[in-house]
């Protein structure tokens, strides 16, 4: 925690970055993001077992960026993040410096090569919990796979934490905003509940990097995260294109080439 | 009226709310899933759960369900013939077991809020067939604040009864209103008569922090504080604080449908969507975050207080506990207490 709040001290006082995007103390123990802009903050920052929401949420947010250069504390799943939205075309090589923390000491991740050399070495791991989970709902029927989600979004109330928490959920205008034409119903009734959670999933094949941050923020417990690391592990295996650890990666759901064999795009 | 004290053990309260069950009556309390607690329809009160403080989402959706339809209507030629959904539907007969002082509180608060210019049929239908029995609480946690909105954690306002945990696995009963009053009498067997008991001794102490009339004062005038965008930067902007909120009544109206067929349909809605305010021009009066924060608080802690004399707010926090980022309604009050200045 210390080399931390020294590395971020360095590095505001150098005026290398404006702003470091990390976590702080919050409601009894709980860690709530935090953005440090000046030197004599930096001892708020905190770093441990409790900092999992994905902070690269906030890389997009005008109030944010307006700051200046940021610095963005990361786990793993954060760096693999950062190098989604550059492949994206959401962030430059160069809008951020990624800082991980390893055998005690703070490294800056500050280009393509250090981000994807980071990323290759530390491949998204799944808590024993999520893993079971996958498996629950694989050894399903097709039939028991669509009671247990049908069960799951009955409890959607369409807040859109899931959508607010996502770092991929970056669109200014989200399909279920749209109401010319209004793609998708934005009633929490059965039908738009399912038409939003599998919209989502689908938007989201390919480019979900598997943090999480859906799930931990659905305030009514529905395992949201489980249908775009499936989407995801289904492109995958398709396409042999893994998320978030190339900066130049093409996206296989929102791409295509001429020579593609398939007609049903043209 | 004159309030009727009685006692029930807990056994008896479980067998009063069978009958309740097998009388027909929907019977909404509180069921576990996974570690999530909401207020469901029960068949078995077997399966009520005791040890929560607060449920996670409150009970409002009893009252203003999170998607309702107002009216459908068909198109045959140029025949259009509408139905008017408030006509159609019957409130069942349902009791609330379960709820708190607080989350009762905001019952009624939605109420009144629904009753104000065009009474609300549908909200007032489900009102008048709801009996809502309030468990007084023995515990709370850093998120609660009912003292400092004026509620307290025996508080009758807004229920029908009010049962306190008392010693021996009993329950003190208080029947708040005709309706309770009625209930009770109904299944009388279970319940003994008791002289009145002070509750406070079973109750939590949930200290007072703030005074809302304070903030609410403070809150005049202080639109252009700085404090507003620096307390807003980790919002997210999804509606959980609104969705979660026993009191927050904002609501969108949705049409769907063709044109042979389609509804009407009234949504939950919430002040920390972008979406909220956009206009149809594009302009969006309350374009960034910070404004949409302190709308929230203005809303429940100025507006409120200055239209109709009641808060937005009943302490209950599940605004704070189910905030993703972690916004914390409470500590934005009491920093409002101590630093808002008028400007």
């Amino acid at each position: 925690m210390q080399v931390l709040q020294q590395k971020a001290k360095e590095l505001l006082e150098s005026g290398k970055v404006q702003v470091v995007i990390g976590y702080g103390e919050g409601t009894g123990e709980r860690v709530r993001p935090l953005f440090v802009r000046t030197a004599e903050e930096v001892s708020k920052l905190v770093w441990d077992d409790r900092c999992r929401q994905n902070l690269a949420v906030y890389l997009n947010k005008p109030e944010i960026k307006k700051m200046g250069m940021p610095a963005l504390i990361a786990t793993p799943v954060v760096v693999h993040t950062v190098i989604q939205l550059i492949a994206e075309h959401q962030l430059k090589v160069d809008g951020v410096l990624t800082l991980v923390v390893e055998n005690g000491s703070v490294k800056e991740l500050f280009d393509t090569t250090s981000l994807e050399a980071y990323a290759e070495s530390h491949p998204v791991i799944f808590p024993p919990f999520v893993k079971q989970e996958i498996k629950t709902i694989a050894e399903m029927s097709l039939h028991e796979r669509f009671k247990f989600w049908q069960d799951e979004f009955s409890r959607c109330i369409k807040c859109y934490a899931c959508r607010s928490a996502c770092p991929l959920c970056y669109c200014e205008r989200c399909i279920t905003d749209n109401n010319q034409p209004q793609w998708i119903s934005s009633a929490s009734h059965a039908q738009g509940n399912f038409e939003w959670h599998v919209n989502r999933a689908m938007h989201l094949a390919g480019r979900c990097i598997q943090c999480g941050s859906c799930t931990i923020a659905c305030p009514v417990g529905i395992p949201i995260g489980l249908l775009t690391i499936e989407a995801s592990r289904i492109v995958g295996t398709e396409f042999g294109q893994q998320p978030g650890l190339k900066c130049d990666a093409v996206p296989a759901m929102s791409s295509f080439k001429v020579e593609d064999t398939e007609t049903f795009i043209k | 009226m004159s309030i009727q004290n009685k006692v029930v053990t807990h056994e008896n309260l479980l067998n009063f709310l069978g009958e309740i069950i097998a009388s027909g009556k929907e019977l909404y309390a509180p069921q576990r899933k996974g570690l999530k607690t909401y207020f469901h329809p029960l068949n078995d009160v077997q399966t009520i759960v005791f040890d929560y403080i607060q449920t996670t989402l409150s009970p409002k959706s009893l009252l203003f369900p999170k998607v309702e339809r107002l009216l459908s209507y068909t198109r045959d030629g140029k025949q259009i013939h509408v139905t008017d959904s408030s006509e159609q539907k019957q409130a069942p007969d349902r009791i609330l077991f379960g709820s708190r002082p607080c989350d009762a509180a905001g019952l009624q608060t939605v109420t009144e809020f629904f009753r104000r210019d065009n009474p609300d049929a549908f909200i007032q239908r489900r009102q008048n067939a709801l009996t809502i029995i309030s468990v007084s609480c023995t515990k709370s946690n850093e998120y609660c604040f009912c003292t400092s909105v004026g509620i307290s954690p025996g508080d009758t306002t807004g229920s029908d009864i009010l049962l306190t945990p008392i010693e021996n696995a009993r329950y003190f009963v208080e029947a708040v209103t005709e309706k309770g009053s009625l209930l009770l009498a109904q299944y009388e067997k279970y319940f003994e008569k008791s002289e009145a008991i002070t509750k406070e001794p079973h109750l939590v102490k949930v200290t007072k922090t703030f005074s809302s009339t304070e903030i609410s004062e403070r809150l005049t005038g202080s639109f252009d504080n700085p404090i507003w965008k620096d307390a807003s930067l980790r919002c997210i902007g999804c509606g959980t604080c609104a969705y979660a909120c026993p009191v927050c009544s904002c609501f969108d109206i949705q049409d769907e449908g063709t044109n042979k067929k389609g509804d009407r349909l009234r949504c939950w809605d919430s002040c920390g969507f972008s979406l909220f305010t956009l206009h149809t021009s594009g302009h969006n009066p309350r374009s960034t975050q910070s404004e949409r924060w302190r709308q929230r608080v203005m809303h429940k802690f100025s507006y409120m207080p200055e239209q109709s004399g009641m808060l937005g707010c009943v302490g209950c926090g599940r605004c704070s506990m189910s905030c993703p980022a972690d916004m914390n309604l409470k500590e934005q009050l009491l920093e409002i207490a101590a630093k808002v200045e008028d400007v």
